[in-house]
């Protein structure tokens, strides 16, 4: 048996489906971590700070931005799936679908960015 | 006046045998107006090697049995014009994906139409021949629903672009659940309980990720990923209701 | 596991994500406007501290996304990993429950 391979896979259907199966992953694989640094604010204000001072490295600030957009990017997709499977699909529009998921993730990843350099 | 050169195709095709199952061999066929990929795989088996194996019945794009993989793509060969997928002069013919090779071009269907009536494929008719005919009104949204999905040929050409039947081995596949939803808007049916248990689930509808490969690839220009998510709304519902 | 109950998950993870979506709208716009001069403990505890809103804010976003993370990790090791069946099932449950224990931990140090 064969199986298909990326020429197939070409298609903005399906590049939205990858967007947002990498960005779940990779937001639940942070969750764990996210949750740990804030549960630092039970020991006190200064073990919290120490962290927020480790982050100020350009490698981890640059993360943060990846992180921001990869959970706009699972937000946006997110929403287009709501809206395919509840709502109901639209053929005809769905390249404008993956296109305004792309662009609001792509903006809130700016703005954040924007204000965090 | 000096006969003009014909142009040539390179086409590489699968062909069985061998370590690795098979590999692609190439072929040189002569390249006409208005030619087809099922007359270019014609043409090799007349011409250059009869013992290549290939299936196809109607030529005209309705029986669903000549579907191959062409440039990566699944297709239906007979209605694919060579103009429109040749690269330069080059072609690459392999069978479907996501099926069992049984020689060359041919791939065993089986999967594809087990899983076709799993998902409750077949009419259960509600009437007799004393009744009367019943009558849908076309504009009702459940005889459009049927309408926008109704027009499959049963070719495969989804069930092999569909990255789900690969990942999910028991995945009914986009042709047997847009069956199903057909069958679930049609007001003569008597199975709709039933066929709904069957297409819920992971090996059903709510496996699909909305990759829409089936759509992307359907001939008929079907959308199996709308008919899938109707399902995915009935499915639910019934859960809510406690009746799946 | 039964169809009903892939159903029933199904229904479950498209339920948190209609509550994550709203969540994490405001989540976004927090960030957005929090970073602006630079991270600091006090400025974060100053908002959370004692403010029931937040608190009933994170606690329901922690809970949804206990269930909504899960249930994706458990489809794409079913799928990615071929990982499947009640041993896994388990696992994921797991998963789950503890998610949602270190999530309330942190919304309890960042409110109390």
């Amino acid at each position: 048996m064969r199986t298909a391979d990326w020429r197939n896979r070409d298609h903005p259907s399906y590049w939205a489906f990858l967007v947002h199966r990498v960005s779940g992953l990779t937001l639940a694989l942070f969750l764990p971590l996210h949750f740990w640094v804030l549960g630092r604010a039970l020991a006190g204000e200064a073990a919290l700070d120490e962290f927020l001072r480790w982050t100020e490295q350009p490698l981890v600030k640059a993360s943060e931005v990846a992180l921001v957009f990869l959970l706009a990017a699972h937000l946006a997709g997110g929403l287009r799936l709501l809206l395919i499977e509840f709502v109901g699909w639209r053929r005809q529009a769905k390249q404008s679908w993956v296109a305004i998921a792309a662009g609001v993730a792509l903006f809130c990843a700016l703005a954040f960015a924007l204000n965090l350099y | 006046m000096a006969m003009r050169e014909p142009e040539l195709l390179e086409v590489d095709v699968w062909r069985s045998g061998g370590d690795a199952g098979g590999q692609f061999r190439t072929y040189a066929v002569p390249r006409e107006d208005a030619q087809t990929v099922l007359d270019v795989v014609t043409w090799i088996q007349r011409k250059l090697d009869p013992t290549l194996a290939y299936r196809f019945a109607c030529r005209v794009g309705m029986c669903g049995s000549c579907a191959m993989t062409v440039n990566g793509r699944a297709r239906w060969t007979c209605r694919t014009h060579v103009a429109k997928v040749a690269r330069g002069n080059r072609l690459q013919i392999a069978p479907l994906a996501n099926l069992p090779v049984v020689r060359d071009l041919v791939v065993d269907m089986r999967a594809f139409f087990d899983k076709w009536a799993k998902a409750g494929g077949q009419f259960t008719p509600t009437a007799s021949r004393r009744d009367d005919f019943v009558r849908v009104a076309p504009d009702t949204p459940a005889r459009r629903e049927v309408d926008a999905a109704i027009e499959c040929i049963g070719c495969g050409v989804c069930y092999a672009s569909c990255d789900i039947v690969a990942w999910n081995p028991a995945y009914l596949g986009p042709a047997a659940l847009n069956r199903a939803w057909t069958l679930q808007n049609d007001v003569r049916d008597g199975d709709h309980p039933a066929r709904l248990a069957a297409v819920a689930g992971d090996a059903g509808c709510h496996a699909c990720h909305t990759q829409a490969a089936c759509t992307e690839r359907c001939p008929k220009q079907l959308s199996p990923t709308t008919s899938i998510a109707g399902l995915k709304r009935m499915t639910a519902r019934a859960a809510l209701k406690g009746e799946l | 596991m039964s169809a009903r109950s892939e159903t029933r998950l199904w229904l479950a993870q498209r339920a948190s994500a209609a509550v994550l979506a709203l969540c994490v709208l405001v989540h976004l716009a927090t960030m957005i406007v929090a970073v602006k001069g630079g991270l600091t403990a006090a400025e974060i505890l100053g908002r959370t501290r004692g403010n029931p809103a937040w608190a009933a804010f994170y606690a329901v976003f922690v809970a949804a996304v206990a269930i909504h993370a899960p249930i994706g990790l458990r489809t794409i090791a079913s799928e990615w990993l071929q990982w499947r069946g009640r041993g896994a099932d388990a696992f994921w449950l797991v998963v789950g429950a503890a998610l949602f224990a270190i999530g309330i931990r942190a919304v309890a140090a960042v409110v109390l």
